[in-house]
């Protein structure tokens, strides 16, 4: 059976990490084991909800350091870049959420429970619009680095969670982006579910460029979704 | 000192182009609820607040959004849920799952009016997801009514993707994406009326592991 679908999206590259990853103990019982069941690109997969997202989840939420009555402490960033697809053609108008720890490391989750103050100004929970060339732009503070329980004095590199819709279903995509010249990197297992030389997309750059005078350091990252596939979905391929 | 030493080659970064490629998929982690699930996420057709979880976050640090009016919706309108399980059997509260559908009569709307197929729904400690949405329609000839599932979570480094089906309809039997799942599995697949709502429970591993796609 070959089934052309003229809107199919690429598949995953090589890139992606595997589901089980057992240095990252929790995949060890929550990913499968039977084989996943290769499906062509149908209308399901290739259209989303893209146009629909202030609807959904409200207006944009540009600066993590103005949502409380006063400034957060921590060193402020300005993170910006631009979200392209694998042909490199920009992808505008799409949603990205962010969320993060404060500069201690801390979330304001109640089931975070390390040892690290709370800041009353801050929440850590964002979301931006491309514009028409795919750039974005957020204002926060670089999160501290955390311990977890993954083994025996585990600690997470400074990260912040992004989520991003893109234009169809099959766009979908949940990764952090990384901080430069950390050396929790290389010792982290959700990093190296990643193997290099890919695991270095998810490293921003530091960009004196974006770098605010007397006022924050910019970091910039890209983010790339999958483009568009031509080529004809072959049956158990 | 050799010219490479005085200039070392610079660092790999997002930004190089000799790794230029997709962006790799990372877990969502557990403490994802103050950044995710918004209020009213779950109902596709209400202006109930299911979907998050407010309660594990203080009041003045829940900034995401509140239901907003959806408007006249046609269709029937369908309870979706059930629970996510582990490997062994342990069900799972901190699993996120989100849903893209077609309206009543087939449609996907993308743009800014009418029914959005979309919804988000946190796991409660009970394991348990629960959705407000209608019944999909057919999308074209030969397609079952379906629903495509995300699952994300603590554990998950990437999203796990299926779809649910409704036990009973007769276009199942000329679906051909179900045609591609091995006859056994199928059942995996279907949600089941039980108690008024469609059933459709995950099961990430093991005995009846739910069938998860490649897309
Ligand atoms: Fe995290």
């Amino acid at each position: 059976m070959s089934l052309i679908l003229p809107g199919s999206y690429r598949r995953e590259d090589a890139g992606q990490p595997p589901s089980l990853y057992p240095d990252y103990g929790s995949t060890v019982s929550r990913s499968p084991r039977e084989p996943l069941v290769k499906i062509p690109h149908t209308l399901t997969e290739t259209t989303g909800p893209a146009n629909a997202w202030s609807r959904l989840m409200g207006e944009s939420m540009a600066d993590l350091t103005s949502q409380h009555n006063g400034e957060p402490l921590g060193q402020r960033i300005v993170v910006s870049g631009r979200v392209l697809d694998d042909d490199g053609r920009p992808v505008p108008h799409t949603v990205v959420e962010v969320w993060q720890a404060n500069a201690a490391g801390r979330y304001i989750h109640k089931k975070d429970q390390w040892d690290a103050p709370l800041d009353p100004n801050f929440t850590g929970a964002g979301r931006v619009i491309t514009d028409a060339e795919g750039r974005y732009r957020f204002i926060s503070v670089r999160p501290g680095a955390y311990p977890w329980r993954n083994h025996h004095n585990a600690w997470r590199p400074s990260h912040i969670h992004l989520s991003l819709l893109g234009p169809a279903f099959a766009t979908r995509l949940v990764t952090q982006m990384y901080f430069p010249d950390d050396p929790l990197i290389e010792i982290d297992p959700i990093a190296n579910a990643v193997p290099m030389p890919y695991r270095q997309r998810m490293v921003s750059r530091f960009d004196i460029e974006t770098t605010e005078p007397n006022w924050a350091l910019g970091y910039v990252f890209d983010i790339v979704l999958r483009g568009k596939d031509a080529t004809p979905f072959e049956n158990g391929q | 000192m050799t010219p490479e030493q005085a200039r070392p080659a610079p660092r790999q970064d997002s930004q190089d182009p000799a790794i230029f490629g997709q962006t790799p998929w990372q877990t969502v982690g557990p403490f994802f609820h103050y950044g995710l699930p918004w209020k009213g996420g779950a109902d596709l057709v209400g202006t109930s607040d299911i979907g998050a979880r407010p309660e594990l976050m203080p009041p003045e640090h829940y900034l995401l959004a509140s239901p907003s009016p959806k408007g006249e919706i046609a269709g029937e309108t369908i309870v979706l849920e059930g629970v996510v399980v582990d490997a062994e059997g342990q069900i799972i509260p901190d699993a996120m799952i989100e849903i893209w559908q077609a309206d009543a009569a087939g449609h996907y709307a993308e743009g800014n009016t009418g029914f959005v197929g979309f919804g988000r729904a946190s796991t409660g400690e009970d394991g348990t997801y629960r959705f407000r949405t209608v019944l999909p329609g057919s999308i074209g000839e030969g397609h079952a009514p379906h629903i495509a599932v995300g699952v994300f979570g603590r554990g998950l480094l990437k999203r796990l993707v299926t779809r649910v089906y409704f036990e009973g309809d007769p276009a199942n039997a000329s679906d051909p994406i179900l045609a591609l799942v091995p006859p056994e599995r199928r059942g995996t697949l279907m949600a089941r009326k039980q108690d008024g709502a469609w059933r459709f429970d995950i099961v990430l591993q093991g005995e009846r592991e739910t069938v998860f796609f490649d897309v």
